[in-house]
């Protein structure tokens, strides 16, 4: 029985011990991180390159969005933003329903990684202007308004492809000066 | 009877290694007496009577009869490689012509083979096949191909079709092949040897036939022409098999291929010889000195010279490559096999345009003197470094691969964007970087590129020229381009249509021959 009380005891005076220490630890913030794009919020313009199927060109278009303020988040909001146009039923260069990019990566010195999701790649149309056009305008979009890319490497569901359909080299990581000089020979009239 | 002889003659003495001078001389000299022989029998039958003649002509037929029984109607197959040249004996089956694959493959690398009851089971280097007499279908790697006729066995040796090699060998090999079915030729990966032939001097008259490689055919002549018969030598056609040189002693000379070998014979109206000389490189055709000052002809122009003349090759003006060139262009039919490229319509597809185009602009090149290499000339499936590969161990002067496409107008230029890498820094002394080999070819592919639209927009075809992230376009040692054909309307079967295909193949090749010096004399 004293044995018990002994217990009882003990257990209590470890309890109230431990209630006293967890009082005492501060109070963690809360997680900022998004889970999810935002919706609304104080939009910004950004410059948004536009691949145009009709007379194979890529043409600069200017648009406001909803940006977050991570560079990360940025760019993935900004390619999201590229592809609700290609996406849409008027679109100038249609993309397969379900393309998405799954992530950007921002690495530095002056690299970007953008991963692109299955639907994307498996149902891109082939050909080597239509895939040169994809590419050139997701590079071009993310180096224009992301300050100091100087390199980007595509990734599909998180691994390294040959190529995005048959034609666009995926295997290496793409120099922004070539796609610059890329997208200067594909402004319309060139 | 006369070829058989001499040709074995050739063969003999060839593997008494003696030079090919030598063959030439021997046989000329030997061949030449039995023409003797036969002018001399010619008339003496004119002067002798009915019995005399009938015992004459048994004893020529039984002559003939031993000479041809002992020569034998077997049929060869040449094979030509850059391991060896080796000639195989071909199998008659129910109508149709087969070889012994293993005997095939074993020059080329380590082979094997078993057989299990009806199924005969291949090993060759790492790759397993298996073969079921009677049957068409076979496993190579785990994957079905079929071929043409059923695959057979006679004393333990697996045997397939002749034909059925252009589809088996890439797939043992990883590399194209090219098969001369007909002719009983094969030719895997970049070998070929290629000729040029001209007319120098008038007095005696000379024609020089240069190699691109050491050649030691049979001579044989008989009135009126000279042969050169190459069963070891992987010559190739000229751009026509016919050509005239504007002599009177040497008029022209024809190019035909059968039962694994290539003949050249040399047309002339007066006695001639051959002579060899630049390591068996070049031939010389001259005809007899005291003959030739009766026949002489006035110096006229080659006229009607073979464009194969001016093929550019190792030594022609503007290549100052130090490296041997075989080749001078370079063509790859993009996708192929699997790769089925874009599915340009319901029963269009991309590999099948391209293979086509290439066919086409082969043609263009080779009929305007440019030596020309095809990847593949059939459903192949290369991979990216394997195409970079053979082009580079070419040593070409200009690699061009071909797409197709339902989207856009006319046709796109395409020269290579180069990855990032840490571009020419990744160099080690001689050794370049993989992935930007193009790095200093790229003004001359650039100049290629120009050239290109410049005669696509003479035929009012719409062109743009662009850079383009294309593989193995970074990879190729050599001017590189991509052309793209894409419709000039709406209607996305026009890329498959043989006039528009021509119309762009002339449009390349015309830029090409246009800018051989420049791109021959580029690193």
């Amino acid at each position: 029985m004293s044995v018990l009380v002994i217990a009882v005891l003990a257990m209590s005076l470890y309890a109230w011990h431990m209630r006293g220490r967890a009082a005492a630890l501060p109070v963690e913030a809360t997680d900022s991180r998004p889970i999810a794009p935002p919706v609304s919020g104080p939009t910004e313009q950004v410059t948004l390159y536009v691949a145009q199927d009709e007379d194979g060109s890529l043409r600069p278009q200017a648009a406001r969005i909803p940006l977050p303020s991570g560079r990360q988040e940025r760019a993935e909001e900004l390619l999201r933003a590229l592809l609700t146009l290609y996406l849409d039923k008027s679109s100038p260069h249609p993309l397969a329903p379900g393309a998405d990019v799954r992530s950007v990566f921002l690495v530095d010195p002056g690299l970007v990684v953008i991963d692109l999701n299955a639907a994307f790649a498996d149902g891109h149309r082939s050909g080597v202007m239509v895939e040169s056009l994809t590419v050139s305008s997701l590079i071009r979009t993310i180096s224009t308004n992301i300050p100091g890319v100087l390199r980007v490497k595509i990734l599909v569901e998180g691994k390294e492809r040959e190529t995005l359909a048959g034609h666009a080299d995926l295997s290496g990581f793409y120099d922004v000066a070539a796609v610059n000089q890329l997208v200067a020979e594909l402004q319309p009239g060139q | 009877m006369r070829w058989s002889r001499t040709r074995a003659a050739a063969e003999n003495a060839s593997t008494r290694g003696l030079k090919p001078g030598f063959i030439s001389t021997v046989e000329h000299s030997f061949v030449a007496r039995l023409g003797g022989v036969a002018k001399v029998a010619d008339s003496w039958a004119l002067r002798h009577s009915r019995g005399e003649r009938a015992f004459a002509s048994l004893s020529v037929l039984l002559l003939l009869t031993i000479s041809l029984s002992g020569a034998g109607p077997e049929k060869h197959l040449s094979v030509y490689s850059v391991a060896a040249n080796y000639s195989l004996p071909v199998v008659p089956h129910n109508g149709r012509d087969y070889v012994g694959l293993l005997e095939l493959l074993e020059p080329l690398g380590a082979v094997n083979a078993r057989t299990d009851g009806e199924h005969w089971r291949l090993r060759y280097n790492n790759l397993q096949a298996e073969f079921t007499v009677g049957k068409t279908r076979v496993h190579i790697q785990g994957k079905d191909a079929d071929i043409p006729a059923a695959f057979t066995m006679e004393n333990g040796r697996g045997l397939v079709p002749v034909s059925s090699l252009g589809l088996l060998l890439p797939r043992f090999l990883g590399g194209p092949v090219t098969l001369h079915e007909d002719a009983g030729r094969l030719f895997v990966g970049s070998v070929g040897t290629h000729f040029t032939a001209s007319l120098a001097g008038d007095n005696p008259p000379r024609l020089v036939f240069n190699f691109t490689s050491p050649v030691s055919p049979a001579i044989s002549t008989e009135p009126g022409t000279l042969r050169m018969t190459f069963s070891r030598d992987p010559l190739v056609a000229p751009a026509s098999p016919t050509l005239t040189f504007g002599s009177r002693t040497i008029p022209s000379a024809t190019y035909t291929e059968g039962n694994g070998a290539a003949v050249i014979a040399v047309n002339s109206t007066a006695p001639v010889m051959a002579s060899f000389s630049n390591n068996g490189r070049t031939v010389t055709i001259s005809a007899a000195s005291n003959v030739s000052q009766k026949t002489a002809s006035p110096a006229s122009p080659p006229t009607g010279s073979p464009s194969a003349a001016s093929t550019p090759g190792p030594g022609a003006a503007g290549n100052s490559s130090p490296l041997p060139r075989k080749y001078f262009a370079i063509i790859d039919a993009s996708h192929g096999g699997d790769d089925r490229g874009e599915s340009l319509s319901s029963t269009l597809l991309e590999k099948d345009v391209t293979l086509a185009l290439a066919r086409s602009l082969r043609q263009e090149l080779e009929s305007r003197g440019i030596s020309t290499l095809m990847l593949r000339d059939n459903d192949a499936n290369l991979t990216l470094d394997q195409r970079a590969g053979l082009a580079n161990s070419a040593h070409a002067a200009v690699y061009v691969t071909l797409h197709a496409s339902s989207s856009g107008h006319g046709v796109r230029i395409y020269t290579a964007m180069l990855p990032y890498e840490t571009s020419v820094s990744d160099d080690r002394g001689p050794f370049h970087s993989w992935n930007t080999a193009q790095h200093s070819y790229l003004p001359t592919s650039q100049l290629a590129a120009t050239s290109v639209a410049s005669e696509m927009q003479k035929r009012q075809i719409p062109v743009r020229t662009l850079l383009a992230p294309l593989r193995p376009l970074n990879n190729i040692t050599a001017a590189a381009l991509a052309v793209e054909v894409a419709p000039q309307g709406s209607d996305v079967a026009q890329v498959s249509a043989p006039d528009y295909q021509q119309l762009v193949t002339s449009a390349v090749a015309t830029a090409i021959a246009a800018a051989r010096d420049r791109l021959g004399a580029a690193p």
